[in-house]
């Protein structure tokens, strides 16, 4: 009886844990936003934040996407040669790229990359007391750390995305044109004649989600980051987990919403 | 003309942190241009106190009074407009790793002038930054430098001069000697000296180092479980008469703080 009874109250402390957490962040993303309307802005900050993630993360994604498209060129061919359907490999990467690999595999690089830097870098000034020097010197925390960086992960991972989305459909040409003897014109052809405009600004749109949920996370656990070194490799690990977690789940709503007739 | 209304006026500040009462009803009241150190073991809550006073942590009950007004009560705008007026020393100087020096000596400055809407120009702020490093003993030169490249002393000076870049009314130290060697403690207790008298702050430390609360303090008070057990004129720290503070001052083991050991 009593085991049943830790069980249940295991179950009610995480629950309570995962409601209070979802509030807190809930209320760290609105105050957040709230000081974007509310003068002074950062500029600086924000630009070097726009620098850091939006330039700084450009090899990792530029090689993300040119692989992941030369890769599903390839995986495409050896199940549609079956069929004889080697035809539909363009539309299928360029589809594949612009409407989910580009965003999440942008997004997932940029969660590893920088909501993990961000977190550990907000969580060293927690436990440094550089966040509560900023309050001595009439600084908000909030509107001085966090707010640019929210407004440059969304502003950067959209233009990240539309170089991915470029560079994994080359990816595809180059594999289909070089490794399966494509012709050029026809890949190209059939390219454009697959992809609609709706395609590449839905990827860019959850490009936009996505990167304001990666920067909150690697904000939100670094600001609330504790306990000094083992702290803020803790935030840091939570940082990128969750954003990662939300990138696919809100991946899913977003798909559901837009693509699913 | 002696003035009799205190600068800070602490009355019945009491902050807990779950079932653990770190302050338990203090009073203090800081005269206008007298430093008070506070001293007290690890863990005593002199920390606390002033986190409480610059509003970093909420306190749970009590008043604050800067200037007669209860801080506590202020909305938060007219609150960020009083802690505009306190400079901090932080203990690890907490000196911002992303800014060169002057820029962290010049960060206050150049927040209060976008606050105002009379913004320094960056050349004017790195000039003034320059003259505080001067003030604390450094050379200018040293404001092109990251904080990463400064020794232990010489982040506490560029702390220093940050706190006192705003010519604040009021100045708080969190223990401003550890971690130095007994001579650089002594250069920083002179420079803060220094800087008071010149500034004619009200300053309140915290320290558990007798050299230098007796160096930096007109007055001093001892934290002891949640309660101010005593106050009086830093002079007399060694000699007290509190059995207490004398057991505390002097570092001997026996008598009647014990300590928390588990055995």
């Amino acid at each position: 009886m009593n085991a049943v009874l830790d069980f249940i109250a295991a179950l009610g402390r995480a629950a309570l844990n995962l409601v209070r957490t979802a509030g807190a962040l809930t209320l760290f993303g609105l105050t957040a936003l709230s000081h974007l309307v509310r003068p002074p802005f950062y500029w600086r900050i924000f630009f070097g934040a726009l620098i850091e993630i939006g330039f700084f993360s450009l090899p990792v994604v530029a090689l993300t996407a040119l692989f992941s498209g030369g890769v599903i060129a390839l995986q495409s061919y050896t199940g549609f040669a079956q069929y004889h359907a080697q035809g539909a490999i363009a539309g299928i990467v360029v589809l594949a790229v612009t409407r989910e690999l580009g965003p999440v595999m942008a997004g997932l690089m940029v969660a590893g990359r920088v909501g993990a830097a961000m977190a550990a870098e907000i969580g060293t000034m927690r436990v440094t007391d550089q966040i509560d020097a900023l309050t001595t010197l009439s600084t908000n925390p909030m509107k001085y750390l966090v707010t640019p960086r929210l407004l440059a992960g969304t502003i950067a991972l959209p233009c990240l995305v539309l170089v991915a989305d470029m560079l994994g459909v080359m990816g595809g040409f180059i594999v289909s044109v070089v490794k399966l003897d494509f012709s050029a014109p026809a890949y190209i052809a059939a390219t454009f004649a697959a992809v609609k405009t709706i395609d590449v600004t839905v990827g860019l749109a959850k490009a936009a989600v996505f990167g304001f949920l990666i920067t909150l996370m690697g904000c939100y656990h670094g600001y609330t980051s504790r306990g000094g070194a083992q702290g803020v490799g803790s935030a840091t690990t939570a940082a990128v987990v969750a954003a990662s977690i939300l990138l696919l789940a809100s991946d899913y709503l977003l798909t559901d919403v837009f693509f699913s007739q | 003309m002696i003035q009799s209304t205190p600068k800070i006026r602490i009355r019945g500040l009491c902050k807990a942190f779950g079932p653990k009462i770190v302050l338990d009803g203090i009073d203090l009241d800081v005269m206008p241009g007298t430093s008070m150190v506070i001293i007290g073991g690890s863990g005593s809550g002199k920390s606390v106190l002033l986190r409480c006073i610059l509003g970093l942590i909420p306190a749970d009950a009590g008043t604050i009074e800067i200037d007669g007004v209860n801080v506590l009560t202020l909305p938060p705008r007219r609150r960020e407009e009083v802690i505009e007026t306190i400079g901090m020393l932080f203990q690890n100087g907490a000196l911002f790793d992303s800014l060169s020096v002057w820029e962290n000596v010049a960060f206050g400055l150049l927040a209060a002038g976008r606050r105002h809407g009379r913004r320094p120009s960056r050349a004017e702020a790195r000039a003034t930054a320059g003259r505080m490093l001067e003030q604390v003993g450094l050379d200018p030169s040293v404001g092109a430098l990251s904080p990463a490249e400064l020794s232990g002393g010489m982040q506490k000076r560029v702390g220093l001069a940050r706190a006192i870049a705003g010519q604040p009314d009021i100045l708080f130290f969190d223990e401003p000697t550890t971690g130095l060697d007994p001579i650089m403690g002594a250069v920083i207790d002179g420079l803060i000296v220094d800087c008071v008298r010149k500034l004619g702050s009200t300053a309140i430390a915290i320290t558990h180092d007798m050299a230098s609360a007796q160096r930096i303090g007109d007055q001093a008070a001892m934290l002891y479980k949640g309660k101010l057990i005593w106050q009086g004129p830093a002079a007399s720290l060694l000699n007290s008469g509190n059995p207490m503070v004398d057991q505390f001052t002097h570092g001997r083991r026996e008598g009647p703080i014990s300590m928390e050991l588990r055995r």
